[in-house]
């Protein structure tokens, strides 16, 4: 790619707030329904019917503003916008135009080795339309499910100077909306939506030159590749002389080709004005009061306490601080005064195996973070060893009890009773002659041969350090 | 004023007269059909209904408005009934629930005898909009009723009920309450739920009853009134009980406005009616003030302005992709809004239409639509501190009599200052009432407008008693 040019592109991300009800009616906020089930008067647009706002949009859209420390508006009012689509079935979308729930704020992206913030303009709630599928025969049906979901539309400065940039505040964002529960992200299923903007100019350049804007950019990987695919555009068109008309371009993941919206579509007049319907949004400071309260520390701040205080590796600050339940679980294993080393090294190893090989998230996991403080604890303790430990927490996959439950139900407490522990040495070098004379031939390997019997003979209990120091003994002083 | 149903206040004493009384109502409705008040008869509803009642009442239930009759404009929702909006865009689409304001007159006892016809889409002054029926005034079938509640005015006048919902946004209830000589009130803003009130102008807009007198109009007022946990913008105000009403316990303070009787459209008869109510009320010990208000005269092309933005959105949904008329050449997607809006509405919605998309596009929305809301506030504020001055303020309810058929559907601007003594109280948002006073020389009803603070409408139906009791002996 020609490197005299520099990118400039933002993003506008929707996401789906996860309340119980739609932004207006009480329908359930649900996916996957069957089409058409989850509508009422109001979500359909009946004749008549009239939007309330949910409180619980408003609960949810400050804890969100609060997050990316964006300033909330105390008045706030909702606009609507005004397009002809079968999918909108009032002819509008109500949103919020020029009075936004909240503006400012910022997100830090991670890329490579540099941390930088991300500026964010705006973030204001609107619905959602329902969904348009094209079926096979030509002909178009429409699901009004989705049709009044809330949304909360975050929208960024042109911050981004590489594409990968771009997908790592998206990344980030995502996270963080999950984190405080305002949004499960799922691209997918289309709960996290992005549109980007995008213009290129020479370095050194202080004027913007013309953007165009990408819909449908699904996955995080797309909106790099799109980002990436319409600046080489750009620029090709800058260099051949040519020129950037704004428009609305289609991103097709499969062929990875961007394609205009017919002309139409794109340069639409949505004839915003002031929502009649529904009285300014009024929120007071005691209402944000509450929501920061509720607030869980965000991840920015957990994996510098991972980092700093705790002293984890990287590796283990993203793993332990970008999922809530992850995190709070780490967390909570820590509050009887465990190390977090040793803590983080049985989330990161046995518990993401455990998870892996079941295919599980995280929130299936079954055993709770007490439980596995206690296998902890029986090990840290020396009451059983480490293998004997990870064994107990995959029995806990479907046994309930505690760890020191099991433990002394089945006898399971560790032999490290010298006295004991040398009978049984002394039996094994007897029973092994030809094994003890190649350790005396100086076969150091050996010891390895009989620490596995001394585990062997006591079925995992004996404790490993005390063994070892015993059979070293025996190996070099008996005769 | 009923020769056919008895009042109210005798079906209240003797519940078990209310089948009978419905059987009379629906006989009147049917005799006088040819007016046109009617597009729906809820005849076997209205008869369950008032069977229901008796029930009721017998078990001991106090019913407020047991004993009520009443008719509902056909822009107001009720469950399995035909909602038309006088429209063929609806296509006689039954609607899925029930508007607040009805449910809650239900509760209390009333019975809803049928849909009346409107202007189409409440836009118009004389109910000839109707896409539907023609309907005309019950004293001279040559003239129009008033609009855009012509139905339920003139259901009332013939005497098929004993009150009647139509719709304001800017005077679409107390100007055929004019024309047709019964008492027609605009409620505050926010008084009544406009849930199921299929909107137009949704912040001018506002369910409004008509009745004989002042009295019997009163409790239907209280049991629509109050908060709706539906309508964001229905006001928690407290609702006044519904007791008997009776004039104020002392003499009032009444502005005129010099500007509406000295007004140049301002029929002779009428400014003379006027002058000699004014004189009525000043001999009655009443003090009158005289009012200049030099801005309301901007507030026609205000309403206009903002009135028709909001309708251009809010008809938007009546696309022909989910319900109602459906143009049968239509097939690609453009085809189906292009033909279905263009053959489903008649020309003033579309003329309406395209005036709102105008006046919000972008480039001229600074010119009209907010120039518009800010002028809108001016008004509203002249208006409020002329209120704050006096009790009440009395104005012709408007510059004539009840016109001719025809005579103004080419002229839109002339059918539009139909509402120029209206339309203030509609941007202020506070309630104003029509009371009948006289007739002119040709025998056509005058009626006399009081507008009032928001929220007192229960002062202002009292002082619209005081109008009731002075009005000339014909
Ligand atoms: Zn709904």
């Amino acid at each position: 790619m020609n490197t005299n040019y520099e990118l400039i592109a933002g993003l506008e991300i929707h996401a789906q707030l996860s309340t119980s009800t739609k932004a207006f009616c009480r329908c359930p906020n649900r996916y996957g329904a069957e089409p058409n089930t989850l509508v009422c008067p109001v979500c359909l647009g009946a004749p008549g019917a009239l939007p309330v706002l949910s409180k619980e949009v408003v609960k949810q859209a400050t804890k969100l503003a609060l997050a990316i420390g964006a300033e909330i508006h105390l008045h706030s009012r909702f606009d609507r916008k005004n397009y002809f689509y079968p999918d909108l079935p009032k002819g509008y979308q109500i949103s919020q135009f020029n009075h936004p729930f909240a503006t400012g704020g910022e997100l830090h992206i991670a890329v490579g080795t540099s941390v930088r913030p991300i500026r964010i303009t705006r973030a204001h709630i609107e619905e959602d339309a329902g969904k348009s599928m094209h079926l096979a025969d030509g002909s178009t049906v429409v699901d009004m499910n989705r049709c009044g979901v809330p949304l909360i539309e975050i929208v960024s400065e042109p911050d981004f100077r590489e594409p990968e940039e771009a997908g790592a505040y998206l990344t980030s964002m995502r996270e963080l909306l999950r984190f405080i529960g305002v949004c499960d992200g799922n691209m997918e299923e289309g709960s996290l939506r992005c549109d980007a903007n995008v213009s290129v100019r020479l370095r050194g350049e202080s004027e913007l030159r013309e953007r165009t804007e990408m819909k449908n950019l699904n996955s995080i990987r797309s909106v790099e590749r799109a980002i990436r695919a319409e600046m080489q555009r750009q620029i090709q068109a800058y260099e051949s002389g040519g020129e950037i008309s704004r428009q609305t371009l289609q991103w097709d993941d499969q062929s990875g080709k961007l394609t205009p919206m017919r002309a139409k579509e794109g340069s639409n007049d949505y004839r915003y004005f002031p929502e009649p319907d529904l009285p300014w949004l009024e929120i007071t400071e005691a209402d944000i009061d509450c929501e920061r309260e509720l607030l869980p520390t965000l991840p920015a701040a957990r994996r510098k306490r991972y980092r700093e205080e705790y002293g984890l590796h990287e590796e283990a600050v993203y793993l332990l601080a970008s999922d809530r339940a992850i995190s709070d679980y780490f967390e909570t294993l820590l509050v009887d005064g465990r190390a977090p080393a040793i803590a983080a090294a049985w989330v990161q190893g046995d518990v993401q195996r455990i998870l892996n090989e079941n295919a599980w998230d995280f929130t299936e996991f079954p055993v709770s973070a007490a439980r596995l403080g206690g296998v902890i604890d029986a090990v840290e303790q020396g009451r059983i060893s480490r293998n004997a430990g990870r064994d107990l927490l995959r029995r806990m996959m479907t046994d309930t009890r505690s760890a020191d439950e099991m433990i002394s139900a089945e006898g399971m407490e560790q032999l490290s009773d010298a006295t004991a522990l040398r009978g049984i040495v002394r039996e094994l070098l007897e029973r092994f002659p030809s094994e003890l004379a190649k350790y005396r031939e100086g076969k150091t390997k050996m010891i390895g041969f009989f620490m596995g019997q001394i585990m062997q003979a006591t079925k995992g209990q004996a404790d490993p350090n005390s063994s070892r120091e015993i059979l070293m003994n025996e190996l070099d002083h008996s005769n | 004023m009923h020769p056919r149903i008895p009042s109210p206040a005798i079906l209240r004493q003797t519940p078990s007269k209310l089948p009978e009384a419905v059987e009379a109502a629906l006989a009147c409705a049917r005799e006088h059909e040819d007016l046109g008040a009617y597009l729906t008869l809820l005849e076997e509803r209205a008869r369950e209904q008032a069977a229901q009642v008796v029930a009721r009442v017998n078990a001991g239930e106090r019913l407020p408005l047991a004993g009520y009759l009443v008719a509902v404009k056909d822009n107001i929702a009720i469950k399995d009934v035909p909602l038309t909006c006088g429209s063929k865009i609806l296509d006689h689409h039954p609607s899925v629930f029930t508007a607040t304001a009805v449910e809650r007159l239900e509760r209390a006892g009333a019975v809803i005898i049928g849909k009346t016809n409107l202007d189409e889409f409440a836009m118009g002054s004389s109910t000839e909009n109707s896409a539907l029926k023609q309907t005309l005034h019950p004293r001279d079938i040559s003239r129009v009723p008033g609009g855009s509640s012509g139905g339920s005015a003139v259901a009332l006048a013939i005497g098929s009920c004993h009150a009647a919902l139509g719709s304001e946004t800017g005077g679409s209830v107390r100007q055929p309450a004019a024309f047709c000589g019964v008492c027609g009130l605009k409620p505050t803003y926010g008084r009544i739920s406009r849930y199921g009130l299929v909107a137009f102008g949704s912040s001018l807009d506002q369910i409004a009853p008509f009745a004989s007198t002042c009295e019997e109009l009163y409790p239907v007022l209280c049991a629509m009134s109050g908060a709706d946990p539906r309508d964001a913008t229905s006001a928690s105000a407290p609702v006044p009980s519904s007791q008997k009403l009776t004039e104020p316990d002392r003499k009032l303070r009444i502005g005129v406005l010099r500007d509406y009787l000295e007004h140049e459209s301002l029929a002779p008869d009428i400014a003379s009616a006027s002058r000699d109510a004014i004189e009525r009320l000043r001999s009655d010990g009443h003090e009158l003030i005289d009012l200049h208000l030099p801005v309301l005269s901007y507030s026609i092309p205000v309403y206009y302005i903002v009135a028709t933005a909001e309708a251009s959105s809010n008809l938007a949904r009546f696309d022909g992709v989910r319900y109602g008329f459906r143009h049968p050449e239509a097939d690609e997607l453009s085809q189906v809004y292009d033909l279905s809006r263009g053959g489903g509405f008649g020309p003033e919605v579309r003329r309406r239409i395209m005036m709102g998309t105008y006046v919000l596009s972008a480039g001229y929305y600074d010119a009209y639509y907010n120039t518009a809301l800010k002028v809108r506030r001016v008004i509203a504020d002249a208006l409020l501190d002329a209120l704050s001055r006096v009790d009440v303020i009395l104005t012709p309810t408007t510059p004539s009599t009840a016109f001719k058929i025809g005579e103004k559907v080419d002229d839109p601007v002339a059918m539009y200052l139909s509402d120029v003594f209206t339309v203030p109280a509609n941007l202020a948002g506070v309630p104003a009432l029509s009371v009948p006073w006289s007739d002119d020389s040709n025998g056509l009803p005058i009626g006399l407008q009081l507008i009032g603070k928001s929220f007192e409408e229960e002062f202002l139906l009292r002082s619209g008693m005081i109008l009731e009791r002075l009005r000339p002996t014909t």
